[in-house]
């Protein structure tokens, strides 16, 4: 367990790990996404009162799957950092805070763009929509507080200590907008008109989240070897790398 | 000013820490307490700012809306909680800004006690010169606002409670940004997300109360979220300024 936790510790270790992952996690992020986003978009049948404008699902709810995950994901990432300072675990809370974002932004785009046949209007103070939102802005928050430090050591533990806090949050915050949003709007519209989602639409969906975590854990991977390499620019094992590439 | 500042903070904290390290916490979160209170009843003006701001606000709400007392009244508890919300977050920025400034911050650091609980005395000063005057000043600006009677006493109390949350939850913002020359607006990026379950329940007491469901309920989970945040915020703002000195 501890030759574990050393070996993660160590950069260089997880640049030539993530090389042997990475072209797994393309294939099949590439291979679920193409085939959920043909089956729900072509062979799934449509939904009974929605027609085919359900089928933004398929988007839109492995987005906003992934929004919540990544949160979570860059608060451990935060508080292992915190706790053992493994630099691996900074650098990948640090490139997966705009992947969230990015993540929450399609979440709340493909919802927008979905209240148009479904509610008739772009926007609606949704409970749903409305701690999307809130989501979005804590990414935000954590990402300028990253970039607002000249000092990178000060930027990840702060940024670190963010995460922590807001993911306490991200709970109060969904059950608090939940109470709000019954308390003062009244319920005529409900997101979801059906009660069980049939196998056929099920299926895909499925397999579209799993295929949006692939891709996620690809770029991940990708974008945090890219980070090593620039963060431990002046290590000898990475220049012996640039020299033999050369 | 600065080098009486820190001088009567050492003086006050001194004695305990030499004479019991590790010591002595009831006699150094009391001296922090003192020592923020003189301080902050030296600049009246500051003290003054989030008040004048708070009425200034709510002052700008029927001009720019309309006068009409009973469209007023139904925005009314809305209104006073936006607006005291956002006087005590433009009185954050210098909670610990003056005691970086003159190093007195470290001296805290320093201190044999627990960071966590002197931040928490600092935050109690906060809240007492802050939280509480609003509270107590926002039944009057109800009245202007036309707020139906009967939901005065909530006002206060639910912006009592919950104003105790703002100023631990803000204080976490105020220790991650003291160390940044321009840290206010960032401030308010990083601390106003988590400012909304306390506004839901604070607005939805004064509502409540309106309507006569009683606000018992919301009062009880102002006080919830005060318990939790009085639990956590203090570890979190002594790492955040541990973070802000050291970087």
């Amino acid at each position: 367990m501890w030759a574990f936790i050393n070996k993660l510790r160590s950069p260089k270790w997880f640049y030539a790990i993530s090389e042997r992952l990475l072209p797994w996690f393309w294939v099949a992020a590439a291979a679920l996404i193409l085939v959920g986003s043909v089956w729900g978009l072509a062979f799934a049948p449509a939904d009974y009162q929605q027609g085919n404008s359900f089928r933004i699902i398929y988007v839109h709810v492995p987005a906003a799957f992934l929004a919540q995950s990544i949160f979570v994901s860059m608060a451990v990432c935060g508080l292992v950092y915190m706790v053992w300072k493994i630099k691996v675990a900074d650098m990948v809370a640090a490139m997966v805070a705009p992947l969230g974002a990015a993540m929450t932004f399609i979440s709340l785009f493909s919802g927008a763009v979905w209240g148009v046949p479904t509610w008739g209007t772009w926007w609606m103070w949704d409970a749903r929509l409305t701690s999307m939102l809130i989501l979005f802005f804590l990414y935000l928050g954590v990402i300028a507080l990253r970039g607002a430090f000249a000092s990178r050591d000060s930027a990840s533990r702060a940024a670190s200590v963010l995460a922590m806090v807001g993911v306490i949050n991200i709970p109060i915050i969904k059950y608090s907008v939940d109470w709000w949003y019954t308390l003062h709007q009244p319920a005529t519209f409900t997101v979801t008109g059906r009660v069980g989602m049939p196998m056929e639409m099920w299926a895909p969906l499925l397999i579209m989240v799993l295929g949006f975590y692939s891709f996620f854990i690809a770029v991940t991977l990708m974008r945090t070897r890219s980070e090593i390499l620039r963060r431990e620019s002046n290590k000898r094992w990475v220049r012996e790398l640039a020299g033999e590439r050369h | 000013m600065s080098k009486a500042d820190s001088s009567v903070q050492r003086d006050a904290a001194h004695p305990a820490a030499v004479g019991e390290p590790g010591g002595g916490l009831a006699v150094a979160v009391w001296a922090t307490l003192k020592r923020d209170l003189t301080l902050m009843l030296r600049r009246r003006g500051e003290v003054l700012n989030p008040l004048v701001f708070f009425a200034l606000v709510i002052t700008l709400f029927p001009i720019g809306i309309s006068p009409d007392p009973e469209l007023l009244a139904t925005i009314a508890p809305g209104l006073l909680w936006v607006a005291a919300l956002l006087a005590a977050l433009l009185s954050l920025d210098s909670l610990f800004r003056g005691d970086y400034d003159d190093g007195s911050l470290e001296q805290l650091l320093l201190a044999p006690q627990p960071l966590a609980m002197l931040g928490l005395a600092k935050v109690a000063v906060h809240w007492l010169l802050t939280g509480l005057p609003l509270a107590l000043m926002a039944p009057v600006l109800g009245i202007m606002l036309a707020l139906p009677a009967g939901s005065y006493l909530i006002l206060a109390i639910s912006l009592a409670l919950g104003s105790a949350s703002l100023s631990l939850i803000g204080a976490i913002g105020a220790a991650l940004t003291v160390g940044l020359s321009r840290g206010g607006v960032l401030l308010s990026l990083l601390v106003l997300p988590l400012y909304i379950p306390v506004l839901i329940f604070g607005a939805g007491a004064v509502q409540a109360a309106i309507l006569g469901d009683g606000a018992a309920a919301h009062l009880a989970i102002l006080g919830a979220l005060l318990a939790l945040a009085l639990m956590l915020a203090p570890w979190a703002i002594a790492a955040s300024l541990r973070i802000s000195i050291n970087g």
